[in-house]
């Protein structure tokens, strides 16, 4: 038996114009070990772990390199040929079981079709089904995709990719769109299978927490490049290239309250790769050398590799933990109140319960994190409060006094001083409107400044949120999802509020990126005492930012307290479940 | 700069081209067309029915008029009718499906249903039983054919409206406490464009096409006046004499429809939409 | 909390239908049919008011310039022009569920005699149903044939040259295909008759070669558009996750299309021929217009030229009906064909 599972030499992937997507690319996977493919949207992951099953989307194509699968080259093949190694030796999971099931095909057969016809077929598709723990009766694997819930399917994707029996499993980005704790079990799974059967796993993620859950071994990929390459205890305790570091310093922790270090800059995209090392332009340690030649992958000794000159220089991780905020629960003086909230989505006849019996208080300057899964009803409090929703019962206060359930029965004042950011920076801004435009209109609209006052302020409001005076001018269109996000900062703090709802403002932002901007909010309650209503489903933002936090399971509110010492002993089943099925980078 | 480069894409692609050229080269036509007539569209030139001649390049129609004057003036009723059929369906249809999509009372299920009878009724018979009880005049065409699309876009636009109404742009603007109209005017309608315009060559297409057919049916502008449809309906019996006759304004309504359409298919697929899926209404 | 109680699966089986006295689909076709029969009411008011109460005396349009004093309140008295629209209009409805279509003024005007819409229309409804069923046969195996065939070569010189042509195609509209063929087949090279005379109650099947120009001109249109429609849906389920997913599971390429893809393209591709076929209606009046077809749709253009008023509501009506059915239908079909439509409640 050959010694490795899998074994990559020099890939390259390129569009069909000649510009690379991945290049240089070589790691080796042991039997039996699972590795860690981790990187941010662009870093070429998921183009190189298609190649490694000889497949290219329309539009690139595989340039050169060899793959060997347990001692079988696969590189080179025709697509008929390539075509038999698939799923028999090396499997793929996808990342959205949902689309990549078949919608009308029956999941049992889904999972038998991946066999020869053969009079054994029925009792290998019940074993597969077994083995990842769904239930065998006959009427379970006559049902079609969109009857099972999203973790069953990704089980039946998982059994489709296990029936044969592969030396390896390509797994891309397998838990996205699943709820932490249906994640973590997952995950566990995963790795009981993995032991138990032995074959070996390329765990393709941007998520560097679940990757330290389940990897053995980790390669960071950074502009279609391996930067550094090791055991993935050692790459997450003492990352040798900056990237890697910067990557490890941007995670939140769970656990611990953690400062948050952003990486400045930019990821490149394909074809603006610069010459040199592609990530000197962000690069704190680079010298005049980075810029005109690309640095080797480099051994670096036990077993490990990593692609920069000035390696040596990469600082050690040095984690800083955040300081308790000061005397916050004793501040009597409450900005905001919301009591005994009780809010309905009216569908077609009947309303369904978002949530019921909501009471909290943020006080000035004060940051309060709502969590829960999706469905829990916490960006409908979100829009409750800023007047997008109206409550079915109860009330919020501003100072005191009661705010009209929607935005347009309140006063301007009442509208100034409570702004919202939302979820997705791709529609969060007008795409017709430039940069401009979309921060004056509040200035204007709530504050009467004069069209002049308020794009005078622009240039400010945009210094605030980090981002040069040059993108005043630009469409979003334009913009990355980081600097989108930043821009709609922008526009919330050019009514002056005194409290922002930000509603998970950085799902859908890579994970620098979203450093970056939780950075932000931290730097701009220090500078302007503002208020926070944090909206989010990640234990981790909250313990980066948030004073205080609510638990939210299904509508109802059923732990609070102050974030650290909620995180460190929840009381309530749910929040244990929740704190002890987030990931951590932290040492459990 | 983004915006014109976008609107100028199109062009770019090999259809798109020829059928910009063939519309501009078209719509030249129509409008120099009737300065190079050599003779009165209506009047009677010579003996019927002749021949192509020198005198008459094209021949004679039935009741012996020039073929060729004809030809050149009866472009402007198809062209000019069509547009205009269309320039009020959109008008009719954008504000309808704006209002049934951004405000939710209800105006929208009630707009809407009205609506789905418009669409369940097939376009040709919505005319021809528009003829036959407001009778055979322009204006009844028009407002006819502009009906028929008033359904289609105003489902389009208030679907569009609905996604856009969602967006976080138009939340903030909601939650500063914006005025309808600038919600609408400022925040939604500039974003629902862009897939209101991609359609529009498309149902320009089926403007000229029913338009053309009610006219070749008799049921929509009346002799004597010059128009290509009606030329072939009326110059159908002579079809032995002066085949020239029929087959002049039969081509040139064939090069104007695959014109536009080639030149409506790519502005669609520049705009990251396709007409695959559309439908010409007949 | 250790993680060995993390690695319970999560057994929460969503809600599935189990086995229940009335399947659900029953509820759907009920459903749907009756919303069919709501909506025909409401055009029924549609096409009464459009034709009754709309400005224009219909009585003098009926009789034109030979119109005496007489002979207008002799059609006045027959179309019940005196009574209220209501009233006329529910007699005209009651009649028509009944199957009295009424009497035809035209014809009357001629003949003096109140002539019954019903049996004017029998031979004129056969034929058009040949017409119009020749034309489906062809229509349905040729454009999934087209369709799957650009698709599955998307970007070949083959779908080059279907999406070209159906291009082109599809924008004619049939007088002007149907005029261009009479001229370059009938006229030019003497091929085919270039109009469809035959005997009043002579079946279109005693001659043939008449059928041949009219399925022609209204294939030209609809199976171009038919066939774009087949290849749009087509390459959307070509270009989806669970096809990508079929082939790095190792499937055979004819596996992929034919097992994975084509199942799911076959809702969407009899969505689109239903659609189609329903947008034949319009096609078939004009062309049969366009060859002195002796169908349905020639005879409402005469009526409507002759405001011949019971005659187009009538004629109109069932129209309606056929165009409405239609829809009804392939909404039917697609809920069967699709799982996800299929199981839901």
């Amino acid at each position: 038996m050959n010694e490795h599972a899998l074994a990559v030499d020099d890939l390259r992937i390129e569009l069909v114009s000649g510009e690379p997507v991945v290049e240089d690319v070589s790691f080796r996977v042991g039997h039996g070990e699972v590795l860690g493919l981790v990187g941010e949207s662009g870093s070429g992951k998921t183009t190189t772990a298609l190649a490694l099953l000889g497949y290219a989307r329309p539009g690139v194509r595989i340039a050169n390199g060899t793959i060997d699968v347990a001692g079988t080259r696969i590189s080179g093949l025709s697509e008929a040929q390539v075509r038999r190694y698939r799923g028999r030796l090396i499997s793929y999971v996808p990342q959205d079981p949902a689309a990549a099931l078949n919608p009308s095909v029956r999941v049992g057969d889904q999972v038998g079709n991946m066999l020869e016809r053969s009079s054994e077929k029925e009792a290998h598709v019940d074993d597969a089904f077994e083995l990842v723990q769904l239930p065998t009766a006959r009427d379970f694997r006559r049902r079609f995709p969109h009857q099972l819930s999203g973790g069953q399917q990704q089980r039946v994707a998982i059994a489709a990719a296990l029936v044969c029996k592969p030396a390896v499993v390509l797994m891309d980005e397998p838990t996205t769109g699943l709820d932490v704790v249906t994640q973590a079990n997952l995950l566990a799974q995963v790795r009981r299978l993995q032991r138990e059967l032995g074959f070996a796993i390329v765990y393709v993620s941007h998520d560097l927490a679940v990757v330290a859950s389940i990897a053995d071994r980790i390669v960071v990929m950074y502009a279609g490049r391996v930067v550094e390459d090791g055991p993935a205890a050692r790459v997450l305790s003492e990352p040798q290239h900056p990237y890697s570091l910067g990557l490890i310093a941007s995670v939140p922790d769970p656990r611990e309250p953690r400062v948050l270090r952003s990486i400045p800059g930019v990821a490149v995209g394909v074809g603006e790769r610069p010459p040199g090392c592609p990530f000197a332009p962000r690069c704190p340690q680079r010298i005049a050398a980075c810029e005109e030649s690309d640095p080797r992958l480099e051994r670096t000794g036990g077993d490990r590799l990593v692609r920069c000159l000035e390696w040596r220089r990469t600082p050690t991780l040095a984690p800083e933990w955040r300081a308790p905020s000061g005397a916050l629960p004793s501040r009597p003086a409450s900005l905001l109140a919301v009591e005994e909230l009780r809010a309905e989505h009216r569908g077609r006849g009947d309303a369904v319960v978002a949530c019921s019996g909501v009471s909290f208080a943020i006080a000035q300057g004060e940051c309060v994190a709502l969590v829960g899964e999706s469905g829990s009803g916490k960006t409908t409090i979100a829009r409750c409060v800023a007047g997008l929703h109206a409550p079915a019962r109860g009330r919020v206060l501003l100072d005191g006094a009661a705010l009209a359930p929607l935005a347009a029965g309140r006063t301007p004042d009442a509208r100034r001083r409570i702004q919202i950011v939302f979820q997705n920076p791709y529609d969060s801004l007008n795409p017709r409107h430039r940069v401009a435009q979309s921060i004056a209109r509040p200035a204007q609209a709530l504050r009467g400044y004069s069209r002049k006052a308020a794009e005078h302020a622009v240039a400010d409001l945009l210094e605030r949120v980090r981002l040069p005076a040059r993108l005043a001018t630009r469409f979003p269109g334009e913009l990355s999802g980081g600097e989108r996000q930043r821009v709609a900062v922008a526009r919330a703090l050019a009514a002056d509020p005194d409290l922002i709802v930000c509603d998970e403002i950085t799902s859908a932002l890579d994970v620098s990126v979203q450093a970056a901007v939780l950075e932000l909010l931290a730097d701009l309650r220090a500078e302007l005492g503002l208020a926070l209503l944090l909206i989010t489903h990640d234990l981790g933002v909250v313990s980066s930012v948030a004073d205080r936090v609510l638990v939210l399971d299904q509508g109802v509110v059923c732990e609070q307290g102050a974030v650290r010492s909620l995180l460190a002993s929840p009381e309530h089943a749910y929040t244990q479940r929740l704190v002890a099925a987030a990931p951590t980078l932290s040492v459990r | 700069m983004t915006a014109l480069a976008v609107r100028l894409r199109f062009a770019r692609t090999g259809y798109g081209k020829v059928g910009l050229a063939g519309s501009l080269l078209l719509l030249a036509l129509i409008a120099v067309g009737p300065l190079l007539a050599p003779y009165d569209p209506s009047a009677i030139a010579g003996l019927p029915l002749q021949h192509a001649s020198r005198q008459f390049p094209l021949g004679t129609d039935g009741l012996g008029r020039d073929v060729l004057s004809r030809v050149l003036w009866g472009g402007r009723s198809i062209v000019g009718l069509s547009v205009l059929a269309t320039s009020l369906a959109y008008a009719a249809g954008a504000s309808i499906g704006l209002l049934a999509g951004y405000t939710k009372s209800i105006l929208d299920p009630l707009l809407m249903r009205a609506m789905d009878v418009l669409l369940a009724v097939p376009p040709l018979l919505f005319l021809l039983v528009l003829a036959t009880g407001a009778g055979r005049s322009i204006p009844v065409l028009v407002l006819g054919v502009a009906t028929v699309h008033v359904p289609s876009i105003a489902r389009i636009v208030r679907a569009s409206t609905q996604e856009v109404a969602t967006h976080g742009y138009v939340e903030a603007a909601v939650a500063r406490g914006e005025r309808l109209p600038a919600l609408l005017g400022r925040e939604i309608l500039p974003n629902v464009l862009g897939t209101v315009l991609a359609d529009a060559g498309i149902r320009l297409t089926a403007s000229i096409l029913i338009l053309a057919s009610v006219n070749f049916l008799g049921l929509g502008l009346q002799p004597p006046a010059a128009d290509w449809a009606l030329m072939i309906s009326e110059n159908r019996g002579g079809i032995a004499l002066n085949s020239l006759a029929v087959a002049a304004p039969a081509l040139l309504i064939a090069f104007l429809t695959i014109s536009v359409n080639l030149v409506a298919d790519a502005v669609a697929r520049s705009l990251g939409t396709s007409t695959d899926r559309k439908r010409v209404a007949r | 909390m250790t993680a060995t109680e993390l690695e319970a699966p999560e057994l929460v089986l969503v809600d599935v239908p189990s086995r229940r006295r009335r399947h659900p689909l029953v509820g759907f076709v009920l459903r749907r049919v009756a919303a069919g029969i709501a909506t025909l009411f409401v055009v029924s008011i549609l096409l009464f008011a459009g034709t009754n109460v709309l400005p224009g005396d219909v009585a003098s349009a009926v009789l034109g310039r030979d119109s005496t004093p007489a002979g207008l309140a002799q059609i006045r008295k027959e179309l019940d022009l005196n009574r209220p629209a209501s009233e006329r209009y529910w007699s005209w409805l009651s009649g028509f569920v009944q199957g009295d279509l009424g009497s035809s003024v035209a014809s009357q005007a001629v003949s003096g005699e109140p002539t019954p819409i019903s049996g004017l229309i029998g031979d004129r409804i056969r034929n058009t149903a040949t017409l119009a069923l020749c034309t489906v046969l062809l229509l349905v195996p040729l454009s999934i044939f087209f369709g799957v065939l650009s698709a599955t070569r998307a970007g070949s010189p083959v779908d080059h040259a279907v999406t070209g042509i159906s291009l082109g195609l599809i924008s004619l509209p049939e007088f002007v295909t149907g005029t261009l063929l009479v001229l370059l087949l009938a006229q030019w090279l003497g091929l085919l008759p270039a109009v469809s005379l035959i005997a009043i109650g002579a079946s279109v099947f005693t001659h043939p070669s008449i059928l041949v120009l009219p399925v022609l001109t209204l294939l030209a249109a609809s199976l171009a558009q038919t066939t774009r429609m087949v290849r749009a849906g087509m390459l959307e389920v070509l270009r989806s996750d669970y096809v990508e997913w079929a082939r790095l599971s190792g499937h055979r390429e004819r596996d992929v299309v034919f097992r994975y893809a084509l199942r799911n393209a076959l809702a969407p591709t009899v969505q689109v021929i239903a659609l189609n076929v329903q947008w034949l209606v319009g096609g078939i009046v004009v062309t049969e217009y366009v060859f002195g077809y002796p169908g349905i749709g020639q005879a409402l253009v005469q009526a409507v030229s002759a405001r011949d008023v019971p005659y187009v509501l009538s004629v109109g009506m069932l129209i309606a009906i056929v165009y409405i059915a239609l829809n009804v239908l392939a909404d039917l079909l697609v809920v069967l064909l699709v799982p996800k439509l299929r199981t839901a409640q």
